[in-house]
């Protein structure tokens, strides 16, 4: 493919709003995981929570999407610019130019969740308040990002589970490169809800403690909330020479099951090697995979397979979800960001929350942060329904110096 | 810049209709909708340990899909898949909805992963074999025509690699269905090739143009009912077999134009 220009981004989740916290936490190797609040949730687990998203209302021209959801969409695309940054590409490329495509697991059904326990006693009826197209609807994250934006191009919900917001980045491409749009708003939203918490506790996939990827003695998730979001562009004539780029996108399915990935770790396999393929680079031009790694014992076993299978232990491993937490849809947005970090200021993350590193398993996991040139980064995101999506991002795109 | 697809195969799922013969018939007006509900096939390619936990949008989302891929002449397995729907599955978001607002939390196992929107996407990997991708959008009322754009994009960015796109929707129960009123299931299906060769070409395009309409009530009420069905106008084009030009709903001030032809 083409390479993308990401000219403008911004990241929150647990460790801050804005890329400034989040760098902060990653060299001070912080983790945002604290024991779960949230709601009325009772359940012994740690969860990655947002601070300040039931502070920051959406715009009052857009008071019908207000949810927990959109919320945390606002918070996100308030930093950094990056309200400023689509305002002058739409300016530039027209609002009709700029597609949008958002990732999100479960929008904003927390709204409905609690809606339930409001019901009429007598006819069973929701309250009569609840927005079901502006919060509930999958389409409802997409849909905000757009109206908040003034953007007036194509638009969609992408919900493939954990992948969702890493498709996200492959659909621009794609789009982009037919000429249908010039740019693209891509992200993840993604915030907590009884839905997930409970779902994934149904599985007995909650850690008790924080999650700890590839550790010998991982036991489980903890679930996180985030939001994240990209400008792409069209390579311009003259890049500057600071410029990040999405160099390439692969996604594939498991055909396996619905909740347990590729025992071997095939479907990964695929995706990272046409990944890699749309990059036009091989395995040993990537310096570091930031790997889906949600820390529980099987799925970090099939990763592992997968991606020994294609870097076999010669490149830098890790998952940040020990930092994070699992933020689900936006998963792949929030780890883009922490992969166009780690190559914007010259480090590998650490894995906050791995004290040893199990021994079966066999890529090369660096569980301390080491400060040190990084050209290119592969980000790895699988989900429910065997969904896999690999990205690589870079400083430079394939055969420039 | 214009997106252009073969429509090599065509599966359609729905009120009065259980495959493509019998859509094609009504919607060249030889055959009335008789009114039924639809009627819901059994997702035989499934494993039977995976049969019984499927919901209503899963079986007519495989249908459709199995229906368009034979008719292709095309092994599943080489296909990309690209699910549209604006809702998934209705019954099983009500039932857990329900469970976490009682005193006891449990929530199946089962129904926590056939709440997530990709999950006919997931099926149709297992059922087909296939390891290429599969999306799986949501544009409300608008999620078909997302689908096409996207189905567009693959061919064009990859053209040997045919793409099967499933549009479906199936209700809620009530409380839900008061809020987003689905009436029925249904779904529609067309397995979308590149290049050249046998098929109605499709050419798509993005316009401002106001969504076409059906003059069949009967037919412009489905239309309206279901967000899959704002593929009626272009599935009553490829029935006739005429050359012509529909829009089809997408977004607020954006639709999608396809225009058909050789």
């Amino acid at each position: 493919m083409q390479p993308l220009l990401i000219s403008s981004f911004t990241a929150t989740s647990c460790l801050g709003s804005g890329l400034g916290p989040l760098l902060d936490a990653l060299l001070a190797s912080r983790s945002g995981l604290a024991p779960c609040r949230f709601e009325t949730v009772a359940l012994d687990t740690f969860v990655g929570e947002v601070e300040g998203v039931d502070a920051q209302p959406v715009p009052p021209s857009l008071a019908g999407f207000d949810c927990r959801n959109n919320r945390l969409a606002e918070l996100a695309m308030r930093k950094d610019g990056f309200l400023d940054a689509v305002a002058a590409a739409a300016n530039r490329l027209g609002p009709r130019r700029i597609g949008v495509f958002v990732g999100t697991s479960t929008s904003g059904i927390l709204e409905t969740e609690i809606a339930y326990r409001h019901r009429d006693p007598l006819t069973g009826a929701l309250p009569a308040s609840l927005d079901y197209r502006r919060t509930h609807n999958t389409f409802s994250a997409a849909e905000f990002t757009r109206e908040r934006l003034g953007l007036a191009g194509p638009c969609t919900a992408v919900s493939t589970a954990c992948s969702s917001s890493a498709k996200v980045f492959a659909i621009a491409a794609r789009m982009i490169g037919a000429g249908v749009i010039d740019a693209a708003v891509v992200g993840g939203v993604d915030s907590l809800c009884l839905t997930t918490l409970h779902g994934f506790d149904s599985l007995q996939l909650l850690s008790s403690q924080p999650c700890r990827p590839w550790d010998a003695g991982r036991d489980g998730i903890s679930i996180g909330e985030a939001g994240a979001y990209f400008l792409l562009e069209r390579a311009p004539d003259v890049a500057p020479a600071q410029a990040l780029w999405l160099l390439g996108t692969g996604d594939s399915s498991d055909a396996h099951h619905m909740s347990s990935p590729h025992p071997e770790g095939l479907g990964a396999k695929l995706a990272m090697e046409a990944a890699l393929a749309g990059a036009g680079l091989a395995p040993a031009d990537i310096d570091y995979v930031n790997l889906h790694g949600t820390a529980t014992p099987s799925n970090d076993v099939t990763e592992d397979k997968g991606v020994h299978a294609v870097f076999a232990n010669a490149v830098a491993c890790n998952s940040t979800k020990g930092a994070t937490g699992h933020a689900l849809g936006a998963a792949g947005a929030v780890e883009a960001a922490i992969a166009l970090l780690a190559i914007r200021h010259g480090f590998i993350p650490a894995s906050p929350g791995t004290r040893a590193p199990d021994p079966a398993l066999r890529v090369r996991y660096c569980s301390t942060l080491e400060r040190r040139p990084v050209a290119r980064v592969m980000s790895n995101s699988f989900g429910f329904g065997g969904s896999n999506c690999s990205l690589v991002f870079g400083s430079r795109p394939a055969g420039a110096p | 810049m214009k997106l252009v697809a073969r429509v090599e195969g065509i599966g359609a799922i729905g009120p009065g209709f259980t495959g493509w013969p019998q859509a094609r018939e009504i919607l060249r007006g030889d055959a009335a909708p008789d009114g039924s509900a639809t009627a819901l096939p059994a997702p035989e390619r499934l494993p039977a340990a995976e049969r019984r936990r499927v919901g209503r949008n899963v079986r007519v989302a495989l249908a459709a899909g199995f229906e368009a891929v034979a008719a292709s002449g095309r092994d599943a397995r080489d296909c990309a898949a690209v699910f549209t729907s604006s809702s998934s599955d209705g019954d099983n978001c009500h039932a857990i909805c329900e469970v976490l607002a009682s005193a006891d939390r449990q929530i199946s196992p089962t129904r926590f992963h056939n709440s997530v929107h990709n999950a006919p996407g997931g099926y149709w990997g297992i059922a087909s074999g296939s390891m290429k991708a599969a999306d799986s959008l949501c544009a409300f009322d608008g999620s078909p025509a997302a689908g096409l754009l996207e189905a567009g994009a693959r061919l064009a960015h990859r053209p040997g690699e045919a793409v099967i796109l499933v549009a479906h929707d199936a209700p809620y129960p009530e409380p839900l269905n008061t809020l987003r009123p689905l009436p029925d299931a249904i779904a529609f299906a067309f397995a979308l090739a590149g290049g050249t060769g046998l098929g109605t070409g499709l050419r798509l395009e993005l316009t401002g143009e106001a969504p076409t309409t059906l003059a069949d009530p009967r037919l412009e009420a489905l239309r309206r009912a279901l967000p899959s069905a704002r593929l009626l106008p272009l599935l009553r084009l490829l029935a006739a077999g005429e050359a012509g030009r529909v829009v089809l709903a997408y977004l607020d001030g954006l639709s999608l134009a396809v225009e058909t032809g050789p």
